[in-house]
């Protein structure tokens, strides 16, 4: 079922969750939400869900595949709901959490107690806790009591799943090994799911579309490929992954960034325009001579070779901190260490000014 | 077998001192004073009502507890903590329920409302009730009137009861409901549950424990209230007395046998509670346990 949010402001007190977002989720599709806490991303996930109404003035629409469901009451939207925290009822079993959704149907419409009791089991053998059915929730692990959570959400054939930070409380390595369970599952299930996150491997790996979120606004909607590669903005750039930051303006057609001059394009009467360049480690080469491409030289303040990528630490003569990664393969054809001058080379750039970017 | 594996640290333990730790003469010294204040002022007078109570034998002290007027005021004490009790346990509930779940406005003035039992002087609770209802008082004509008696009755009895127990339930519920939060009945909503459903199946059970204890400490402040009782009730015997009421007319008759007869029972419920709190700070803690264990919070 698809989603749509329109339009949409949440402000709490004088406090602004939400300034006019809208949002479109397409039918079986995992889609990210992603942004820093505070950009206002669990708001709008649980506006979806019915646990927060959006502000009435302006008025902001939830629509379920067309239908406006925007004063449907939660307990009626039928969506799945993982909590950050699990929420797992402790004082039931695992059994009796799955359990919950089915059982509390009103009478008309509540399974016998066989269907139930298989719908529980096939969910339990999904989540593979077989052995685990009678225990309590205090007697799991973090990454099982949100599989329990998650099986509790699809216990009621949700139309919608809806994940806030789900793996957020577990140890790196639990993360990782749910994150590609998650995603195996949605290519099983395939029920249209939005999961939110401020982890943007996370986002990145699991997601079909990223929505980046900033500061109570959508920064951009895209592949993950995409929000990756073509960051649409400053900020999408600097959350996406560490970078190197320059100042510099636009002079008489190139953009002068210190010692760096770049060629620019679109600076047509943007002369003397402040312009800020943003440079990802792994697209700076380290060399000991100038090499004809655009670039600074440095001195080595610091190599840290342990970890999957050499990081080199370097000052600029310009006083700037410039990060370089590279491989190990890299590294051993062309070894530095502290207190060498090198000149640091540009692979890859982006420059924003003011208004726009490139 | 038991092995010592580390001889050195186990056995001189004992003999180390330890930088943090007193002398001994000032630890006993502390443990001596705190005991000697104790059994000065606790155990000391509770040995005296059960020594008192039964000095002129079992047959004494049997006919005291069975006389009308004693037998009475205990059924109008149980009739009082009956009624204030469930009343309570409910008003406790609601204002714990909206306080923890809710935000308003005038939330911070209904959390110190709901200690003002524990800080106003009981006589001055009943003499509100007395200013209320009694023959000079507001209501008073209109409840003349109608032939309806609250003060010196029942009705004010009860009245007085129920507003010095009131913060006891509410006190109890409302740290746990706020450390606790709303998640597992927001995640009981998004599946559909209903009102009832939830409080019932997720809410009760999370805090029935801090519930019983608030509700025993009500209970027993109940039994054992005095002072607002004593101006509103107007010590008709047989009547309006409760049991501290008539174990002081008793006791300022010079019966001292019966009076510490009844007070020996007022004591003995003490102690049942006093058993009954002990048993119920240990369920209490593991409803805050659980609760974090719940949230991957341990240790």
């Amino acid at each position: 079922m698809s989603i749509e949010a329109r339009h949409i402001t949440k402000t709490f007190g004088s406090y602004t969750a939400l300034r006019d977002v809208s949002l479109e989720v397409k039918e079986g599709e995992l889609l990210a939400l992603l942004g820093p806490s505070g950009s206002g991303k669990t708001t709008l996930l649980r506006i979806i869900a019915g646990l927060e109404t959006p502000d009435a003035e302006p008025a902001g629409t939830v629509l379920f595949e067309g239908q406006d469901v925007t004063n449907r009451h939660a307990r009626d939207r039928r969506v799945g709901f993982v909590f950050q925290h699990y929420a797992l009822f402790r004082n039931m079993t695992v059994f009796e959490n799955i359990a919950f959704g089915l059982r509390v149907r009103p009478r008309d419409q509540r399974p016998s107690e066989k269907v139930i009791r298989d719908r529980v089991r096939e969910l339990i053998d999904l989540i593979h806790l077989e052995s685990m059915a009678d225990r309590y929730s205090s007697q799991l692990s973090g990454g099982q009591r949100q599989r329990v959570a998650l099986a509790r959400a699809l216990a009621i054939e949700p139309k919608v799943l809806l994940l806030d930070e789900p793996f957020g409380a577990l140890d790196a390595k639990v993360r990782q090994g749910l994150r590609r369970w998650l995603r195996r599952l949605h290519d099983e299930v395939h029920v249209t799911s939005v999961l939110v996150t401020h982890d943007q491997d996370e986002a990145l790996e699991v997601a079909d579309r990223v929505v980046v979120m900033n500061q109570a606004r959508i920064e951009q909607v895209g592949a993950p490929e995409d929000v990756f590669h073509h960051p649409a903005s400053e900020f999408v750039m600097d959350f996406m992954g560490s970078v190197n930051l320059f100042h510099g303006r636009i002079e008489s057609g190139k953009a002068v960034f210190g010692q760096l001059v770049l060629d620019h394009p679109h600076t047509n009467g943007a002369d003397g325009q402040a312009a800020r360049l943003f440079v990802r480690p792994y697209d700076l080469d380290i060399h000991t001579q100038h090499n004809g491409r655009p670039g600074l030289r440095a001195r080595v303040e610091r190599v840290q070779s342990a970890g999957p990528q050499v990081r080199v630490e370097l000052v600029a003569e310009t006083g700037e901190a410039v990060t370089v990664e590279m491989s190990h393969a890299q590294y051993r054809d062309g070894r530095v260490s502290s207190g060498d001058s090198v000149y640091v080379s540009l692979r890859d750039a982006r420059i924003f000014m003011e208004d726009y970017s490139i | 077998m038991k092995t010592n594996l580390q001889p050195t640290s186990e056995t001189r333990a004992d003999l180390q001192v330890c930088p943090t730790t007193e002398p001994a003469w000032l630890r006993y010294g502390l443990i001596f004073v705190a005991l000697l204040f104790l059994g000065l002022f606790v155990v000391l007078p509770l040995i005296a009502v059960f020594t008192q109570a039964l000095e002129k034998g079992l047959g004494v002290y049997w006919a005291a507890i069975t006389e009308p007027d004693a037998l009475s005021a205990i059924r109008l004490t149980l009739l009082a903590t009956g009624i204030a009790v469930p009343l309570n346990l409910v008003f406790g509930l609601a204002a714990a329920w909206a306080i923890a779940r809710f935000q308003f406005r005038g939330k911070n003035v209904l959390i110190t409302l709901i200690d003002l039992p524990f800080a106003v002087s009981p006589v001055i609770a009943g003499l509100i009730y007395v200013l209320m209802f009694g023959a000079q008082g507001w209501f008073g004509p209109w409840l003349t009137r109608h032939d309806i008696k609250i003060i010196f009755a029942v009705p004010g009895i009860v009245l007085a009861t129920i507003f010095v127990t009131f913060p006891f339930v509410a006190r109890e519920l409302i740290p746990l409901m706020q450390a606790q939060g709303t998640e597992e009945e927001e995640a009981a909503l998004v599946l559909g549950a209903g009102g009832w459903h939830i409080f019932w199946r997720v809410t009760l059970p999370n805090i029935k424990w801090s519930l019983l204890y608030g509700v025993i400490l009500c209970a027993a402040r109940a039994m054992g209230e005095f002072g607002a009782v004593s101006v509103v009730s107007g010590h008709i015997r047989g009547e309006t007395n409760t049991m501290p009421l008539h174990v002081e007319i008793l006791y300022n008759e010079y019966n001292f046998a019966a009076a510490f007869a009844v007070a020996s029972l007022l004591a003995l419920l003490a102690l049942v509670t006093l058993g009954a709190k002990r048993l119920l700070e240990r369920k209490v803690r593991q409803d805050y346990a659980e609760f974090a264990a719940n949230q991957g919070l341990e240790g």
